[in-house]
């Protein structure tokens, strides 16, 4: 299937000038209450084009600011611009153009998959077919099957492709991939990938360090009601967080002669016996002080191993690693 | 699928399109629910065909199917426009199916302009069944039909509105019990099969005020006696029809 040339209209730009005159979501100062309980407390976001990771712990917000750009629901004060619109005000000229998956939910019991995905289709002007998104992500066995009689994995991907099927410039993907088996959850990730190289921009929120490594080229960590960092997943790798370097050796050398060879910032330490970590600035000169030092001391380095530091490790550096209630 | 598959092309349906898209599969489900066809379709059908045949409600004088095949209609219209609807929109609410309609081209006037339609598609069969039921019992039918579909389209409204009210603000399992609560007490204190006199005459004023009385209080007016345009029980319908949709309009939660 290969897509018509675009025809000029408002809504669509050649490729690379889509969204020339405005980033893809702009949040200011946005203040979103419930009660006495502050959910966003002044969070400012600017999403480009491509894929943003929202990242955050349970209740930090990331939920409520994401149903604001959606449309869902109204900022007690602030501003949010989805594609240059207010997504309340505008909402009726916003809403084809995105493509929403809920959480769960979202569709009749008693609805039919392929029934379900083939009404929302109806809805939009230019639908992707249906038959081959149902091809695509594995639903055609449970097509005549009933919504409430699928399986968790299918009914996440129901709302995938009811996300993606009336060929949207934007997809919110609230935890595509929670629950999902190995096997569906790489389907997920290749068609958020082809979505990607096709122009269309995706916002996901996920608890899978992993996903958002994988996928992003922007991540945006949200605690506490506000954004505490935002940048490509290997920027935020890189600031702050140390890495480290393990090797296995006889039990009991000369630690105190290692941190001599080593520079001064780094720490080194029998983990168990003939269990060794370093960590520092771990780069090819500091590799070569060690397997050096090893050589002068006769020791063979085992399994010598240098741990980069994961999105996952920036993650609980920034938000902390208490449980949150 | 190739490169450009998935390449945006934005754009809602036209309205009329998505408006008859969005009733037909309402009215799928509606007609595929085991426990709504209940409601719909057994339950007045085995009421009609009883009490018609079977002289257990003293119904008056002349033919009971005469004074049966109108109130059996109003519960008719009450059982789709109220109870129905109410438990299906209170579970769709529940299910986040408002909620991911929200998000779609079809704005929400036009989501209740396609559950207006499927209650009315559904009333017309219902007619159609009852009607050709009653006949069969040796039902004569008097009067202006513009009266009758007049009658039944108001009062369509007035229970649709308390319909949406109860499903937009109580939990899902509270609408499902208390729509079904609300049909019983009505079916029994509102004149469709137990005439209202039996009620003493404070008792037959109160209770004629209810939509369901005030709808089969009509119907009856002129299927059996060949009245013309009951105007006092079309106001009654009418009130509750405004008061009804308001309360809807302003209370309704859409998650």
């Amino acid at each position: 299937m290969r897509s018509e040339p675009a025809r000029p209209s408002p809504d669509h730009h050649p490729s690379g000038r889509r969204f020339a005159s405005h980033p893809l979501i702009e949040v200011a100062a946005l203040v979103k209450r419930y009660g006495p309980k502050t959910a966003v407390d002044g969070l400012d976001l600017v999403a480009r084009p491509g894929v943003t990771a929202v990242l955050g712990p349970n209740g930090a917000g990331k939920t409520t600011t994401v149903e604001t750009c959606e449309g869902y629901r109204k900022p007690d004060s602030g501003t949010v611009r989805v594609l240059g619109l207010d997504p309340v005000r505008q909402a009726a000229e916003l809403r084809p153009r995105i493509g929403v998956m809920l959480q769960s939910g979202g569709v009749y019991s008693g609805a039919r998959a392929e029934e379900m995905l083939r009404h929302v289709a109806k809805l939009h002007a230019h639908p992707l077919d249906v038959d081959a998104l149902i091809e695509r992500l594995g639903l055609g066995s449970c097509g005549r099957t009933s919504y409430r009689r699928l399986s968790g994995g299918q009914q996440q991907r129901l709302a995938l492709a009811m996300a993606v099927v009336g060929r949207p410039e934007l997809v919110f993907l609230d935890e595509p991939t929670a629950g999902l088996d190995p096997q569906a959850r790489r389907a997920t990730w290749d068609l958020v990938r082809d979505l990607r190289a096709d122009g269309v921009s995706v916002i996901l929120t996920t608890h899978h360090m992993d996903e958002a490594e994988q996928l992003a080229d922007d991540v945006a960590i949200i605690d506490g009601g506000r954004v505490i960092a935002q940048g490509s997943p290997e920027e935020l790798c890189k600031g702050g967080a140390e890495n480290t370097l393990r090797f296995t050796g006889r039990p009991g050398l000369d630690i105190a002669s290692l941190l001599k060879a080593l520079p001064a910032d780094c720490t080194a330490a029998e983990l168990t016996p003939g269990g060794y970590r370093v960590v520092g600035k771990v780069d090819p000169q500091l590799l070569a002080t060690v397997t050096s030092w090893c050589a002068q001391h006769g020791v063979m380095p085992d399994r010598i191993s240098v741990e980069r530091h994961t999105l996952e490790d920036v993650f609980l550096e920034l938000t902390g690693k208490e449980l949150r209630s | 699928m190739t490169v450009g598959t998935y390449t945006p092309k934005p754009g809602a349906a036209p309205l009329p399109h998505m408006i008859a898209a969005q009733a037909a599969l309402e009215t799928k489900m509606l007609l595929r629910n085991g426990e709504q066809l209940l409601l719909t379709v057994v339950i007045p059908t085995l009421l009609l065909v009883l009490f018609s045949s079977v002289d257990i409600v003293d119904t008056g004088k002349g033919e009971a199917v005469d004074f049966l095949a109108p109130g059996v209609l109003a519960l008719a219209v009450m059982s789709t426009a109220f109870t129905g609807q109410a438990i299906a929109t209170g579970f769709e609410r529940r299910y986040g199916v408002l909620k991911r309609l929200a998000s779609s081209p079809l704005p929400r006037w036009g989501l209740m302009a396609a559950k207006t339609a499927s209650v009315l598609v559904t009333e017309v069969l219902q007619v159609v069944l009852l009607t050709v039921i009653a006949f069969a019992l040796g039902w004569s039918p008097h009067g202006n039909p513009a009266a009758v579909v007049l009658l039944l389209v108001v009062g369509t409204a007035a229970f649709s509105g308390l319909g949406l009210l109860m499903a937009g603000t109580l939990k899902a399992e509270a609408t499902l019990a208390a729509a079904n609560l609300v049909f019983l007490l009505l079916l029994v204190g509102g004149g469709v099969i137990v005439p209202l006199e039996k009620f003493g005459s404070a008792g037959e004023r109160i209770l004629g005020l209810l939509p369901i009385s005030a709808l089969s209080d009509g119907l009856r007016d002129v299927l059996q006696h060949g009245a013309g345009m009951p105007w006092g029980d079309l106001g009654v319908l009418a009130a509750w029809a405004v008061v009804g949709l308001a309360a809807a309009g302003r209370f309704f939660r859409w998650e």
